[in-house]
């Protein structure tokens, strides 16, 4: 990018700058395998066009220091899609799609951390995908809510099959979506909501 | 058809996750996620506590002093932009930002506006405020 002309730097739309009101924000993380859907769903209930930011991981290994250009050392960059919804004048909430490969999630700082909570989006095709981050999510406490985004040629199973296969508690919701549309992305968030709503009610938030 | 089974795990249990199956396993993929870590995420202490949705508020136009990055950074935020908006129009990764941002910050020159963040009992007015927000999508 060329900083010269930092004039011609397209930020946001008119239409799309926050008001001065806007004090506080919230995120979720949206989690799921390769393909099941996670760009989809940010961008369906965006009101924002989604945007991408960015992180620099390097793979440690020798010579690992401030020695940059040391050939010992791979960079990747990790790209994360984002979307966002304004709840009132004063409060903004994120939404984060992960990057398709997991091994990334968990070291992008503060990606979990204070986030209100998850949603994991399996495909039934490959539910075994999921299965490491759901470990990951239970050991780190973050509260998450399971969402089937129901593509055509995917094995049907029952709520209460997937439970167990998911081995998940019954309180922890598990329904079907279908991504695409805006209005059954949103059910997934109310879903997440009510749930954490319904954790907060009973002080069990951990 | 049956499905594959997990096994649940409980919080705090914390000890590196169990390598997926072999077989999964993807050639010169690192199996390793602990070995990786984000560029200046480690020894960089004198770094503001910024998360990506941060939000940022310019306090005054650039000044002539401002280097041109944060001079866009300054104009992008005139309303409240999030630090991973920031990240996202300035083409720059996160990190980067979060070092302009502890610069910026220490000058006066923007405002931060910490996030929410999930504590021990979350709260209910906050999940009813957005859950309020989400039905008028
Ligand atoms: N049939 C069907 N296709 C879907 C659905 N959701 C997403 N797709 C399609 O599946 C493909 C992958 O969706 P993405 O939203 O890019 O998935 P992703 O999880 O972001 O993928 P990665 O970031 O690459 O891991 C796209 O071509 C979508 O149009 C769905 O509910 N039904
Ligand atoms: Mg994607």
């Amino acid at each position: 990018m060329d900083f010269k002309n930092s004039d011609t730097i397209p930020g946001p739309r008119t239409e799309d700058r926050l008001p001065h009101t806007a004090e506080a924000a919230v995120k979720i993380v949206i989690v799921g395998g390769f393909g099941v859907g996670k760009t989809t769903m940010v961008g369906s209930v965006s009101e924002i066009r989604p945007l991408t930011t960015e992180e620099t991981m390097t793979q440690a290994g020798i010579g690992v220091d401030d020695n940059y250009g040391s050939a010992s050392k791979t960079a990747t960059t990790v790209a994360m899609d984002f979307g966002r919804i304004s709840i009132t004048d004063e409060l903004v909430l994120y939404l984060f799609g992960t990057p398709g490969q997991e091994r990334f999630w968990f070291l992008w700082n503060g990606l979990f951390e204070g986030a209100l909570g998850a949603v994991v989006l399996v495909d039934t095709r490959r539910l075994e995908v999921s299965f490491d981050v759901m470990g990951r999510l239970e050991e780190r406490g973050v509260p998450f809510v399971v969402a089937v985004n129901s593509f055509p040629d995917a094995p049907r199973y029952a709520v209460s099959e997937l439970r167990t296969a998911l081995d998940l508690p019954e309180e922890i919701p598990i329904l079907d979506c279908d991504v695409r549309r805006r209005a059954s992305s949103r059910d997934v968030l109310l879903t997440l909501m009510r749930f954490l709503h319904s954790l907060a009610m009973k002080g069990a938030l951990t | 058809m049956t499905p594959p089974q997990r096994q649940r795990r409980s919080p705090g249990q914390g000890n590196p996750a169990p390598l997926p199956a072999s077989g999964t396993a993807k050639e010169g993929e690192n199996h390793n996620p602990e070995r990786l870590f984000v560029i200046g995420g480690e020894g960089a202490g004198d770094r503001a506590d910024i998360d990506l949705v941060t939000l940022i508020v310019a306090r005054t136009e650039p000044p002539v002093s401002a280097t041109p990055e944060e001079a866009a950074l300054l104009r992008l935020c005139v309303a409240p932009l999030s630090a991973a908006e920031l990240s996202a129009y300035l083409s720059l990764p996160f990190s980067v930002v979060t070092v302009l941002l502890t610069d910026l910050l220490a000058r006066d020159l923007v405002q931060a506006r910490a996030p929410i963040v999930r504590k021990t009992v979350a709260d209910r007015n906050l999940l009813e405020a957005v859950m309020h927000g989400l039905q008028k999508l």
